[in-house]
C-alpha cells in the first residue's frame, strides 16, 4: 500500500524526437513525466505556480512605475554605499548577486556529489550553500534597515513615487523569505545527507517514504530558482 | 479507422526500439561532469558582472533596456539549462514548465495598455493638483 506511488523513476521509456514525442508522452498510459520522479515533477509545478507569483509582482510594479506621474526615485542612487570614502552605486545589491551565483554554484555541484554517493563533500557544499544564503539573508536586512532609517516607508519616501516603498519591501520581502526557506530546507537535507539515510533509505519521520538523493537534486532545484528570481529582480527593480 | 489505429501503434513501436539505446545512459540521475557546472558558475559571474557595469558606466537609453535584459536572459537560460538540468529533461517536461512563463508576456502587454491608459488620466484629471 506505502509503495503503490513510484518513488523512483523506473526503468527508461524510450524517448521519441521532437513534437510527436511530447505527444507520446502526454497522451500515454499513467504518467506524462516519464523518467522524473513525481518528487521532481512535483517540485518544477511548485516553481512554476511561483514563478506566475513573482511575474504577478514584477507586473504589478511595472504597472505602478509606468503610472505613476511622480518620477520614481532613482535605485542606482538608493541603494548606492559609501565604502573607503569612495561612493559606488549599487554595490551592495551587486555583492548580493554575486553571493547568490555562488550559493548556486556550489548547490549544483552537491548535486553532482550526491549522485556519486559522496557524503561529506555533499552536505559540505550544501551547508556551504545555505551560508551563502544566510548571508545573502543578513545583507537585505542590512538593506532594509539602511533604507527605513532614510525614511522609505511603504507609503512613501523622500525621493519620490510614493510606489517605490510598497514594491520594494513586496518582492525583496517575499525574495527573502524564499531564501530564508532555503537555507532551512538546505540545513535539514544536509544533516539527512550526513547521517547516511539515502545510503540505508531510511524512511522520512513524516511521509514514511524511503529517502533517496534525489531529495537533494529536488532542493537544488528550489534553491537555483531562488536564484533564477532574484536574476529578474536584480534586472528589473534594481537596474531598470 | 481501425487500420490507421494500428499504423500509428506499428510506427511508434518501432521508434521506441529505435531510440532505447540513448535514453538508458541517462537513467541513473543527473551525471555531468563537475568542469561543467565550474564554466557556467564562471559565466555567470561574467555576465553579472557585464549588468552591474551597464549601470556603474552610466549606459541610458534604449542600448541600456537591451542590454539589461539580454544578460538577464542569458543567466536566466544559463541557471534554467545546466544548473536546473532542464536541458537533459524529456520534452514532455521542459515544454509543460517552461511554455506557460511565456504566455506572461501576454499579460505584460495588457499591462502596459492599462498603466498607459492610467498615465494618461492621471496627466488630464490630477496633474494640477499634484
Amino acid at each position: 500500500m506505502a509503495e503503490t506511488a513510484l518513488t523512483n523513476a523506473g526503468q527508461p521509456t524510450a524517448q521519441i524526437a521532437g513534437f510527436r514525442g511530447i505527444a507520446a508522452d502526454w497522451s500515454s498510459d499513467q504518467r506524462a513525466f516519464k523518467n522524473v520522479s513525481w518528487g521532481k515533477a512535483m517540485m518544477w509545478i511548485f516553481l512554476l505556480s511561483d514563478t506566475f507569483i513573482f511575474s504577478c509582482f514584477l507586473l504589478s510594479y511595472m504597472t505602478a512605475r509606468m503610472s505613476t506621474t511622480v518620477p520614481w526615485p532613482n535605485p542606482s542612487e538608493v541603494f548606492a554605499l559609501n565604502l573607503g570614502g569612495k561612493h559606488i552605486p549599487l554595490i551592495l545589491i551587486a555583492i548580493m548577486t554575486f553571493i547568490l551565483i555562488s550559493s548556486s554554484g556550489t548547490m549544483a555541484m552537491a548535486v553532482n556529489f550526491g549522485y556519486r554517493r559522496d557524503r561529506v563533500k555533499t552536505a559540505a557544499l550544501m551547508l556551504a550553500t545555505a551560508a551563502f544564503g544566510a548571508t545573502f539573508v543578513s545583507m537585505q536586512a542590512f538593506e532594509w534597515t539602511k533604507l527605513i532609517m532614510e525614511g522609505v516607508r511603504p507609503w512613501g519616501n523622500p525621493w519620490g513615487a510614493a510606489q517605490f516603498g510598497s514594491c520594494f519591501f513586496l518582492i525583496t520581502g517575499f525574495h527573502g523569505t524564499h531564501v530564508t526557506i532555503g537555507v532551512i530546507f538546505l540545513i535539514a537535507i544536509a544533516r539527512k545527507v550526513l547521517r547516511g539515510d539515502f545510503d540505508v533509505e531510511r524512511r522520512g519521520f513524516f511521509t514514511s517514504r524511503k529517502g533517496y538523493y534525489e531529495i537533494v537534486e529536488i532542493t537544488g532545484l528550489y534553491w537555483h530558482f531562488v536564484d533564477l528570481v532574484w536574476v529578474f529582480i536584480f534586472a528589473f527593480f534594481y537596474l531598470w | 479507422m481501425t487500420n490507421a489505429a494500428v499504423h500509428v501503434e506499428g510506427s511508434q513501436h518501432s521508434l521506441q526500439a529505435h531510440v532505447l539505446a540513448p535514453a538508458a545512459s541517462h537513467a541513473k540521475g543527473q551525471q555531468h561532469p563537475i568542469k561543467l557546472y565550474l564554466v557556467v558558475w564562471g559565466w555567470l559571474f561574467v555576465l553579472s558582472t557585464c549588468s552591474y557595469m551597464v549601470d556603474y558606466l552610466g549606459i541610458h537609453g534604449n542600448l541600456r533596456w537591451f542590454l539589461i535584459v539580454l544578460f538577464m536572459v542569458l543567466k536566466a537560460g544559463l541557471i534554467v539549462a545546466v544548473f536546473m538540468h532542464m536541458a537533459w529533461e524529456r520534452l514532455a517536461l521542459a515544454y509543460a514548465i517552461l511554455l506557460p512563463p511565456v504566455l506572461v508576456l501576454v499579460f505584460v502587454s495588457i499591462m502596459v495598455f492599462e498603466s498607459d491608459y492610467t498615465h494618461l488620466l492621471r496627466l488630464l484629471f490630477f496633474a494640477a493638483s499634484t
